[in-house]
């Protein structure tokens, strides 16, 4: 048997052996300094695998994630849910959401009470609130802002003693300097004024900032379409300097619907009558903007280092954010200038039940950071949720049957695993709609003859959507029986709001049809067995869609088959997604599926993507089923301005009738959202309207780092195997080199 | 060999050009600045006037090869293919579709990726190295026959298998570091642990073939013989002949993926959220922001001509026979 240290001894004598003693003495020397490393990371209660700084997750901080990187934190231009998770926690406009009440409610914000709303005729006289809608040329929004609200610290607001501005111009030196916002070292604050409010009006007209509200915004403030040419000519007309045009100070122009009445108060001024208009008063798009930020960002150098009002908001609400770096984390932490707002104290007997209210009264926010990591990939942003590294998380398809199980009536409860680290789930349904759409325009499923409106509701029988629900989507979302989905005004339940033409009511429930009744209808519409009169064989219907990956293709067969049973074949056409809009402006499509997420909790917000003159061809609109129907057009004009009562339930009962009987939508589903949370994490009731809702919540650290510490205990005896596996397989490896060596020298 | 480094850099331009308009007409002749229009503004209430406000913003409502309308060299500079492809040339990677500065970002960008891909490589190298050097050590025998079929049972796994796996095993069974994510200057040390030994893993099999091939073939060959014939040990042959003279085909597949290393990785980026130049390039192919997509693309072709340049110089250093004429 060779010994080691024989080898060991004897290696050097020949030339460039091994230095196996130094080689040694340095793995022992690593293996000393790593073991000294784990034995004081032991020493700190901190996870080994916790991906934050030593100490952090005691305190009240929210930990969360972000899949998708925000494009614009600009609240003229920002439009999507990722981006409003960002600047609905800074930006304020005048109104918000009640947090608890159930259905969705309007609050002051920032403004000491809702609007003031006046109507006029023509002539200027002053309408009862009730006047018909034809009668009310325009109509006044007065809102009026609580005095003493102030801004978040900023660079753009610090002033000399002298009154002038610190950063504005700024010199050279200060440019090199910087490379966030936070590197200016000075920052300053002022009052919020209703200027503020009217400035950030101008902005959603000012065609360089590409408010997606801007051309619907000009059909309903007054003087707005012109603004927005004046101010597009006054900007261009400004001379280019170093590659880009100097800051156009909108305030120097007038619109026509805005004034200014007093320091607090303003008024804008709406055409015609357009109640909904109350519901944007509580979106980013009108939130205030200070002059200054705008002035001091478009410096020149700034937009180089990506320092804009793209990525540093400013505003009023509870938080700032400090850090933002979308390709790593955002960090919001508390505003130091939050002008205080105290928890909602009203809400149902359940949210008193579960605990909604135990924090009624007390000073908001509860937080005092916020810290969003980007996660991109589903499965480490699930475990760490697990392990207790974010406070919440929603639930993807590949761990739902991880988290959620359901009982044998059908409801959903977490399962046994998630109970035991105390993790609460929580549902809604959602306040969108998943549809199939016919286009009204082709000459098989569109149309006004009664042979297309039959197919059409054969179709509707025959695409089950509950077993949609059930295959695609783990039992989350809601068969739905008419566009309106639960939670907007006119929504109907039970037996009431059952759809007679794909439904019935039995036993307490709403069934589908059978297959049978669509295929009557076939008959009825000439396609017996579903052969195409015209040529003898199947009816042949083409379905486009943007999904194109082999994720999609369960999802598409699923689509023919379900066709298939009314002996029609279905045509996939898919495509990607540019060429997909392309054929939807061009009406080239026959059959394709598309989404509603509601902008506020008003029923025209869903019926004006049928509306007629909103045609995606004719007019490049919402309704991209091209659908257009006399009675139904004239009901929506009627509707919209209506308040919320019995009459206008009337309007939207024969409204949704149309729709059934007509089916230019299979209306699909209504998509539930499941969310699950920690113990520590409270006030986690979901709302669909509002964004702003990170003030409601509280985080208790302390738990939080006691089960972190409790899960995640490092696991070290697979490395000591490891570890001793090698030790051993030394021996013979050492064993079979020397033998190798001699073999090789005979 | 300055001659030969000039010559190279001029072969680089043709290449380059090529490269550009390749990407420009895969751009813009197959996607419309429209579509990109749209994708930017989103789904909701997009406006023809939106449209165009975008594209005249952004640049892209100008002509595509000739302005007509603008006057002496304008007439060639005020159009889309100077503004976003001539101007690369000049590494004025100018601004985003979603407004950022591309300089700013990669910038920012590849200190991440280098921080994964430099201790990724130069472990890589050393284990695959020494690896394969056992195998060929022990050719012909049972080692090497086993050490092979493994190589080949690691290549023939997905890299995803390894980093889900790896996530799995390390991040959450054991607890031992961070399952993703990143952090600044010293405080990344925990993150790259795992993305660093998740890419080595990945790499043995395929590295340790190679070498060892290379290796096989320098090993049958006569100053190796007349080396045993002189009575040198066989490590001594191995470690001191056979590897320098391997060194030459090892040096082309390390130096001319050297400057390749600031781009990343872009699954083992994606996965882990390492902030750097390979997640860019995948959200920006996700998001349509073919401005990022674009400069990715000229700065990759730009670092694999330097790459190469890298290697013809690196010859002579490895073999002093070698000279660049």
């Amino acid at each position: 048997m060779i010994k080691i240290e024989s080898l060991a001894r004897k290696l050097p004598e020949s030339p460039g052996a091994f230095k196996i003693p130094g080689s040694i003495g340095r793995v022992a020397l690593f293996a000393c300094l790593l073991t000294v490393t784990i034995v004081l990371s032991g020493c700190s209660r901190q996870a080994w695998n916790d991906p934050y700084r030593a100490g952090e997750a005691a305190g009240p901080i929210f930990y969360s994630s972000f899949s998708e990187r925000p494009k614009h934190l600009d609240p003229a231009r920002s439009y999507s849910a990722n981006e409003w998770a960002f600047i609905s926690q800074v930006y304020e406009p005048p109104l918000q959401y009640h947090f608890l009440k159930r259905p969705y409610e309007l609050v002051p914000l920032t403004a000491d009470a809702l609007p003031e709303i006046r109507q006029y005729a023509s002539d200027g006289t002053l309408l009862p609130d009730h006047a018909p809608a034809s009668d009310v040329a325009y109509t006044d929004y007065i809102v009026r802002i609580r005095p003493g609200i102030r801004y978040q610290p900023h660079p753009a607001l610090a002033r000399n003693d002298d009154g002038s501005f610190v950063y504005w111009p700024l010199d050279d030196e200060t440019l090199d300097r910087v490379d966030a916002l936070a590197d200016f070292e000075r920052t300053g604050s002022r009052e919020l004024v209703a200027a503020d409010y009217l400035y950030q009006i101008k902005r959603l007209a000012f065609s360089p900032n590409h408010s997606p509200v801007a051309s619907l915004m000009a059909e309903h403030i007054r003087g707005f379409a012109d603004f927005s040419e004046r101010a597009k000519a006054a900007h261009d007309a400004l001379p280019r300097q170093g590659g880009m045009r100097p800051w156009l100070d909108l305030r120097g122009l007038d619109m026509s619907g805005l004034a200014e009445i007093d320091r607090y108060t303003y008024r804008v001024r709406i055409e015609n009558k357009y109640p909904q208009f109350i519901y944007w008063l509580a979106m980013n798009f009108f939130a205030p903007m200070p002059w200054e930020a705008e002035r001091f960002y478009h410096q020149p150098g700034l937009d180089e280092k990506n320092i804009n009002l793209h990525w540093y908001p400013i505003g009023t609400g509870p938080f700032m954010l400090t850090e933002n770096n979308p390709n790593l984390r955002m960090v919001l932490v508390r505003n130091p200038n939050f002008h205080g707002e105290t928890y909602p104290v009203e809400g149902s007997d359940e949210d008193r039940r579960i605990g909604l209210l135990d924090d009624a009264g007390r000073e908001m926010p509860f937080i005092e950071r916020a810290v969003y990591s980007l996660e991109k990939e589903a499965i480490p942003r699930w475990n760490k949720f697990l392990q207790g590294f974010y406070d919440n998380s929603g639930i993807g398809s590949d761990s739902f049957d991880q988290a959620v199980q359901f009982g044998s009536g059908g409801e959903a409860t977490l399962t046994e695993a998630m109970r035991e680290r105390g993790i609460r789930l929580s549902t809604a349904v959602e306040t969108s709609l998943f549809y199939t759409g016919f286009n009204m325009r082709d000459p098989v499923v569109g149309g006004d003859s009664e042979r297309a409106r039959l197919l059409r509701q054969a179709i509707a029988i025959a695409i089950d959507f509950e077993e949609f629900i059930s295959i695609f989507r783990n039992g989350r979302g809601e068969a739905a029986q008419g566009p309106l989905p639960p939670g907007i005004f006119g929504h109907r339940s039970g037996e009431s709001g059952v759809n007679p033409v794909t439904h019935e009511w039995r036993n307490g429930t709403p069934r589908r049809r059978s297959i049978d009744d669509a295929r009557q209808l076939m008959v009825e519409a000439g396609y017996t067995d579903g052969r195409d009169p015209a040529t003898g064989g199947p009816l042949i219907l083409y379905y486009d869609t943007p999904a194109a990956g082999p994720d999609s293709k369960a999802m598409l067969q699923w689509y023919r088959k379900q066709l298939a049973k009314l002996g029609v074949e279905l045509v996939i056409r898919a495509t990607d997604y540019n060429r997909f809009q392309d054929k939807m402006l061009k009406g080239t499509s026959q059959i394709f599926s598309w989404g509603w997420n509601a902008d506020y909790p008003d029923p025209e917000n869903f019926f004006f993507l049928l509306y007629g003159p909103n045609g995606k061809v004719e007019s490049k609109g919402e309704n991209a089923a091209n659908f257009r129907h006399p009675e139904f057009d004239a009901l929506f004009v009627e509707m919209k301005d209506m308040e919320n009562g019995p009459a206008r339930q009337q309007v939207i009962d024969r409204m949704v009738e149309i729709l059934r009987v007509e089916s230019p939508w299979l209306f699909g589903f209504y998509p539930k959202a499941y969310s699950l949370h920690h113990s520590w994490y409270r006030n986690a009731k979901p709302h669909l309207m509002a964004n702003n809702t990170l003030k409601y919540k509280g985080v208790d650290g302390t738990s939080r780092i006691e089960a972190q510490s409790a899960w995640n205990d490092p696991v070290l005896w697979p490395l000591g195997v490891l570890l001793a596996i090698l030790i051993v397989s030394i021996i013979p490896a050492v064993r079979g080199f020397r033998a190798r060596e001699r073999s090789r020298a005979l | 060999m300055s001659a030969y480094i000039i010559r190279r850099l001029l072969y680089a331009i043709p290449i380059l050009i090529g490269v550009n308009a390749l990407t420009f007409v895969l751009f813009f002749v197959v996607n419309s600045p429209d579509d990109m229009a749209r994708m930017h503004l989103g789904g909701k209430r997009v406006t023809d006037q939106a449209i165009e406000a975008w594209k005249e913003d952004h640049g892209y409502n100008k002509p595509l090869l000739f302005n007509e309308a603008a006057a002496g060299t304008a007439a060639l500079t005020d159009t889309i293919l100077y503004e976003k492809s001539i101007k690369l040339f000049l590494f004025e990677f100018g601004q985003s579709d979603s407004g950022r500065d591309i300089s700013e970002d990669i910038s920012q960008r590849m200190w991440p990726s280098l921080a994964i891909a430099v201790p990724t490589l130069l472990v890589g190298l050393a284990i695959n190295i020494t690896f394969a050097l056992l195998l060929a050590f022990f050719r012909a025998t049972y080692l090497d026959f086993w050490g092979v079929v493994i190589c080949v049972a690691m290549m023939s796994i997905s890299s995803l298998f390894y980093i889900i796996g790896g996530q799995f095993l390390v991040g959450k069974l054991l607890n031992l570091v961070p399952i993703s994510g990143y952090d600044t200057g010293l405080h990344a040390w925990k993150f790259m642990i795992l993305p660093v030994i998740v890419g080595v893993i990945g790499g043995i099999g395929s590295g340790t073939r190679w070498y060892r091939t290379l290796f096989l073939e320098e090993i049958h060959r006569d100053y190796v013989r007349s080396a045993r014939a002189k009575g040198l040990s066989e490590h001594w042959v191995l470690f001191r002949h056979v590897l320098r003279n391997a060194l030459i085909p090892i040096l082309t597949g390390v130096v001319v993926v050297l400057p390749l290393l600031f781009i990343g990785s872009l699954l083992v980026e994606s996965f882990f959220g390492i902030p750097g130049l390979g997640s860019y390039t995948i959200d920006a192919i996700n998001n349509q922001d073919f401005a990022i997509v674009r400069a990715m693309v000229f700065l990759g072709a730009v670092l694999y001509i330097i790459g190469l340049l890298l290697t013809d110089i690196s010859y002579t250093i490895a073999d002093p026979r070698v000279r660049l004429d």
